[in-house]
């Protein structure tokens, strides 16, 4: 019961990440009708901005040491944070929550991004083939990939959680399960995070004038313009919220997983693979889906279900997409029409 | 007349005879020397045949390993440079026995080419076949993966050139798939285990129950055997061994069975991004603050590697490892490379430069004393050499399997580092004796020397 409640939260842990990187992914091919496979270095942009928000907030000062020195006969370093010099212990507290303060960053840096991409890239192959626009995005991520690589390292560069968040939280005994179920806070933290953005995304879609001229622009473009409504534009900022999103969840996602260049590739073919199973174009089909598949992935997992079914947990999401895909060619969620020409 | 030009002739021949003779004995300490390497010049694969020999330096230059492979080739480049007798020499002076001068290797300049291996055999297959066939490398050397390490030894094998691996831990690539033609300087799993037994009973005691997770490849599957091995030898009992696949990223779906198995320590058969990952993911599901069985949790990674630390940050301290090396080593031999390489590129080296490094003179030592870049005279100057003074003590690159056999290090993640390169604390030196075992338990065999001309 334990281990079932335990992959249960890893299930909608992963699920939260895939469906936040599927959401996007979905906003970008709901509203311009690209498929986006620069997706995933977006998602790794939005971590290197949580890395370069942490080396400037620890910007510091060297003072070399008077006497010691290194193995190789230089002075030793003395590094001082100026934040710390400046600010005292707020100075260490800035330092300590650097990694939920790099989303000041990282939604101007991406949403620039985003729309510099759109304006700059995407919107000369709004009317070309998919593979056109699979093959241009896909090289861009390559180039984006290799750019952090040349000045991060290939190295990953771990990022800590705010000290209060680092521990585990001891859900069993909340639950009156066992001691054993533990859970790390900042999963949880990522979780209700995700939660969040996935619902104050559907709530801007759903509730702004922006968000109903952008998906009556995704149902019938050439009306909404002929009402002299530039839902060009719309659809540009449409792009840059996408962009954020990925940005957001690479850069929350960085106490998990000490990023590096290749942080977004990783992600990429299995958000694929959720889009297609909930439906392409469905913001809700890719949602389920999302944590759907991470509850399947985190299940197949379990040394129970490997002991019968050996190296399950490497197929079963591709398994799984297959058997929906064959059910409901559409996916979950998928409308009539979408890329079936 | 005729005959009196005749005597002259006769005389002007003794004359140059003489002269001939006089230059031959000037130049008798090399001259017969040269005439002998000449003999052996078409007789095997990339005979150097100008001024230059040139060596095949096949890293991770992109891909996940791209920062090893980095410090790989910066070892690489400086064991070149004082080979041809530039900067300050390294390790060259202590090096001993060596019949290096700092002159090149047999009066030839030593000229490099490099491949990129993507951490992929396919990969670096082809890019160590393009410097054997396009740049007449007589050597290859370098890698950071025992997969890539295996594939590129059979490469060289085939094609008649010695391998002198880089960073390959695996117990196969001096075991099951060893080659006449490959050595190996760097440890391997066996020894990682046999180092680490000793230590482990006297920290964690002899009831433990350990769970395995295991990267899903030869290197990982060796680890896993070598640490089993080791363990239940102690009375440690095994509660599961899960193999994991390579670059899982997060590991929390295999992390959270930990919690329920009952085990009370987790060891991590993981190298490079996955160690990084699952054991960041493994201190933060509080395994470190965990108490099982009324012990403190403990989670134990054997192969340490002082760059790949430094991703997982302060989750390594305290945990305890095993590596082939250690910038803080205070021998001679290392002063002296560390002193070279931090003077160089503003950094110590990593074990895996360190490997590179010694790689590089040891071939190159075992050609002068060959008189030959021949694979045939290289591996005979090479099995059974005992040699000091490379920062690891006493060697032997043993003649059965050609495995480097010198002490091995446990180590610890520094409880209190001072700078970001002070990772690891040395907890102990084990014994050469302590880690050595009979070349047949990993079968495999060396077969022939392969030294065709190609």
């Amino acid at each position: 019961m334990d281990a079932i409640f335990l992959q249960i939260l890893n299930g909608l842990d992963k699920g939260g990440a895939y469906a936040l990187i599927a959401l996007g992914l979905t906003l970008a091919f709901g509203t311009l009708g690209i498929v986006n496979f620069a997706h995933g270095a977006l998602f790794m942009l939005g971590a290197f901005c949580a890395v370069t928000f942490n080396k400037l907030i620890r910007l510091d000062e060297v003072v070399l040491h008077p006497t010691q020195k290194t193995a190789w006969g230089t002075p030793v370093e003395i590094r001082t944070p100026y934040i710390e010099t400046w600010l005292g212990d707020f100075g260490t507290f800035l330092i300590d929550y650097s990694v939920p303060m790099s989303i000041l960053l990282v939604i101007p840096f991406m949403l620039l991004v985003g729309v510099i991409m759109e304006r700059g890239l995407i919107k000369h192959f709004y009317h070309r083939p998919h593979a056109d626009q699979i093959l241009v995005t896909f090289g861009l991520a390559i180039v984006l990939q290799e750019i952090v690589k040349h000045y991060f390292g290939a190295n990953p560069i771990p990022q800590s959680a705010p000290d209060i968040v680092s521990g585990s939280a001891n859900i069993g005994l909340w639950l009156g399960l066992g001691e054993s179920v533990v859970y790390p806070w900042w999963r949880l933290v990522y979780f209700a995070f995700s939660a969040l953005v996935i619902f104050g995304v559907f709530a801007f879609l759903q509730f702004t004038t922006f968000g109903m001229v952008v998906r009556a622009g995704m149902r019938d473009r050439e009306t909404v313009a002929m009402l002299g409504i530039n839902i060009e534009r719309r659809f540009t900022i449409v792009f840059g919220l996408a962009a954020v999103v990925a940005g957001l969840a690479g850069a929350m996602y960085t106490p998990i997983l000490p990023p590096d260049f290749h942080i977004g590739m990783d992600f990429l073919v299995l958000s694929f693979v959720v889009v297609v199973v909930g439906g392409m174009g469905s913001l809700g089909g890719a949602v389920t889906a999302g944590v759907l598949l991470g509850l399947l992935q985190s299940f197949a997992s379990m040394n129970e279900v490997k002991s019968i079914f050996p190296g399950i947990d490497q197929i079963i999401i591709y398994l799984v997409a297959v058997v929906i895909l064959l059910v409901l060619p559409r996916g979950l969620m998928g409308r009539e029409g979408v890329m079936e020409d | 007349m005729t005959k009196k030009t005749s005597n002259i002739a006769t005389r002007r021949t003794i004359l140059k005879a003489g002269a001939g003779l006089g230059a031959f004995a000037l130049t008798s300490g090399v001259a017969p020397m040269s005439f002998i390497r000449g003999a052996h010049a078409a007789d095997y694969c990339n005979a150097p045949k100008g001024k230059t020999v040139t060596l095949g330096f096949n890293v991770p230059q992109t891909g996940a390993y791209a920062d090893e492979g980095a410090d790989e080739l910066r070892a690489f480049k400086l064991a070149v440079k004082h080979l041809n007798g530039e900067g300050d020499g390294g390790m060259l002076s202590t090096f001993k026995p060596s019949v290096l001068k700092g002159n090149g290797v047999l009066g030839k300049k030593v000229a490099y080419v490099t491949g990129d291996t993507q951490t992929k055999s396919p990969a670096a297959r082809a890019s160590a076949k393009r410097m054997i066939e396009k740049d007449n490398a007589v050597m290859i050397s370098g890698g950071s993966s025992s997969g890539v390490a295996i594939a590129v030894q059979g490469l060289c094998q085939e094609a008649g050139v010695i391998f002198m691996a880089g960073l390959t831990h695996s117990n196969d690539t001096t075991g099951k798939d060893k080659r006449r033609n490959g050595f190996r300087h760097f440890f391997n799993a066996y020894m990682s285990g046999a180092a680490l037994g000793p230590v482990l009973e006297k920290e964690y005691g002899k009831e433990r129950r350990a769970y395995h997770l295991t990267a899903d490849y030869t290197w990982g599957w060796t680890q896993e055997e070598s640490m089993k091995r080791t363990t239940e030898a102690l009375g440690w009992k095994t509660a599961k061994a899960v193999k994991t696949p390579v670059g899982a990223g997060d590991f929390s779906q295999y992390i959270t069975p930990v919690l329920n198995s009952g085990a009370d320590v987790l060891i991590l058969n993981h190298y490079g991004k996955d160690m990084i990952n699952s054991l960041t993911q493994a201190v933060q599901f509080g395994l470190r603050d965990k108490q099982v069985n009324g012990k403190n949790f403990e989670i134990i990674v054997p192969l340490f590697s002082r760059l790949m630390a430094q991703g997982a940050g302060d989750n390594i301290k305290g945990i305890l490892g095993s590596t082939n090396w250690n910038w803080s080593l205070k021998d001679a031999g290392s002063a002296a490379f560390v002193k070279s390489f931090g003077a160089e590129y503003g950094a110590p080296p990593s074990m895996a430069a360190h490997t590179c490094y010694c790689q590089t003179l040891l071939y190159a030592n075992a050609a002068e004393m060959a008189g030959t870049f021949s694979p045939e005279g290289i591996v005979k100057s090479l099995e059974g050499f005992k040699f000091d003074g490379l920062g690891n003590g006493p060697t032997e690159y043993r003649a059965d399997d050609h495995q480097c056999f010198k002490d091995v290090l446990v180590v610890r993640g520094n409880q209190k580092p001072t700078t970001k390169y002070d990772l690891l604390e040395v907890v102990q030196v084990t014994p050469r004796a302590q880690v050595e075992y009979d070349a047949k338990i990993f079968g495999g065999d060396l077969g022939p020397v392969n030294a065709k001309a190609c």
